[in-house]
């Protein structure tokens, strides 16, 4: 089997996307990427609320 | 590398993909927002009764996973019924049935926002609130979207303890246990589920048979549907009173609590006293909507007296 049989055999059938699709997929993953940016920081107050003064208190 | 670059590196003689076509806006409407409205309402409302006080931090944060677990079973909902919501006009133009969302994308995004609210909620609050948001979400779709939506005239009044858990939820994010007074939440919005959604029912009926759920005017009639709305309405204004009798409520809420269920009585005793027409769908359309005041009122009266001080001073009776 020659080189360029084995790449067109690997060749995955993508669908095409339109500029409105491009376009909200676009949307959905700036959504995805603030709301886990969101997550991340309310881990971190929250982590600091339990602990409280003891935020500081830990071995260097 | 651009969203365009991506695309041309692509084979384009597919057929087109199936999903994708969703904007985040319509992912927000698979959440039910109206419905989440009334369940962050209800849970901020345990939250704020319940004794001990929370860090804001922390109440924010149960409150949002609630509002996230009571959406994540929103879309999950709308996932299984996408079938019969497409023939239904309410509900024909939501994202599954309009196509703008795949029932499986609804599926998937349902499942992980599930997940993710019950697991911050155990490891940022506590485990016993979380372990009642799981089996809420759990209520909902098992037991309410699967099992008897489609199989009993009873749906609702059992199915409504799932819309019944958000102040208990909210109590439990507080105290990390349920107590009696909690129940006393659960059972307000338990028992004032029947009422309000057979007043929508009643003038929806036709509906909800051409697609075979089987609502309580489809299967046993209007009449019956009549009649059951003014014994569990009569069964909902004592309820109501509970948070007075457990000591958690103040005279402020008593009186207008009562006041509200006496114009509750009169509105259901309208649909009761009428006949099959335009005249029951007028009185039912108007329970309907006081229905939905009702219970807004109820639990900002609870709300107002925590703010006032002028709530009871009993305390908790941890089960």
């Amino acid at each position: 089997m020659s080189e360029q049989d084995e790449s067109e055999r690997h060749k995955v059938a993508a669908p095409q996307w339109t500029d409105e699709q491009l376009k909200r997929r676009r949307q959905r993953n700036l959504a995805i990427a603030w709301t886990l940016a969101g997550l991340m920081l309310l881990f971190f107050v929250v982590t600091i609320v339990k602990l409280g003064g003891n935020v500081a208190n830990r071995p260097l | 590398m651009s969203d365009t670059a991506i695309s041309n590196d692509r084979d384009t003689s597919a057929a087109f993909p199936e999903g994708g076509m969703g904007s985040a806006r319509d992912f927000f409407q698979l959440l039910k927002p109206r419905v989440m409205s009334l369940v962050i309402f209800t849970a901020l409302v345990g939250i704020a009764v319940a004794p001990g006080g929370i860090h804001p931090v922390i109440g924010f944060t149960a409150l949002l996973c609630i509002a996230v677990g009571a959406g994540a079973s929103g879309a999950l909902n709308m996932w299984y019924d996408a079938d019969i919501d497409a023939r239904m006009a309410r509900t024909a133009n939501r994202p599954i049935p309009a196509g703008r969302v795949t029932a499986r994308e609804a599926a998937v995004f349902g499942s992980i926002l599930s997940v993710f609210a019950v697991m911050t909620m155990g490891v940022l609050v506590n485990w016993v609130a979380a372990a009642l948001l799981a089996f809420t979400i759990f209520f909902y779709l098992v037991v309410y979207t699967m099992w008897l939506k489609r199989r009993t005239s009873q749906n609702i009044v059992i199915g409504g303890a799932a819309g019944a858990f958000p102040p208990m939820i909210g109590w439990a994010a507080v105290t990390g246990s349920v107590s009696v007074e909690s129940i006393a939440l659960f059972l307000i919005i338990f028992m004032w589920t029947p009422p309000h959604f057979w007043a929508l029912a009643l003038y929806r009926s036709g509906d909800y048979e051409k697609v075979g759920v089987p609502m309580l005017p489809v299967v046993s009639g209007e009449a019956e549907t009549r009649r059951q709305i003014m014994l569990y309405s009569l069964a909902l204004v004592p309820v109501t009173l509970l948070p007075g009798f457990l000591g958690f409520a103040g005279a402020l809420y008593m009186g207008a609590t009562a006041a509200l269920g006496a114009g509750f009585l009169w509105l259901a005793f309208g649909v009761w006293r009428t006949g099959p027409g335009a005249a029951q769908d007028k009185a039912a359309k108007r329970l309907f909507g006081y229905s939905i005041l009702y219970l807004f009122l109820i639990f900002s009266l609870l709300l107002a007296e925590k703010m006032l001080g002028l709530g009871g001073t009993a305390p908790a009776l941890t089960l």
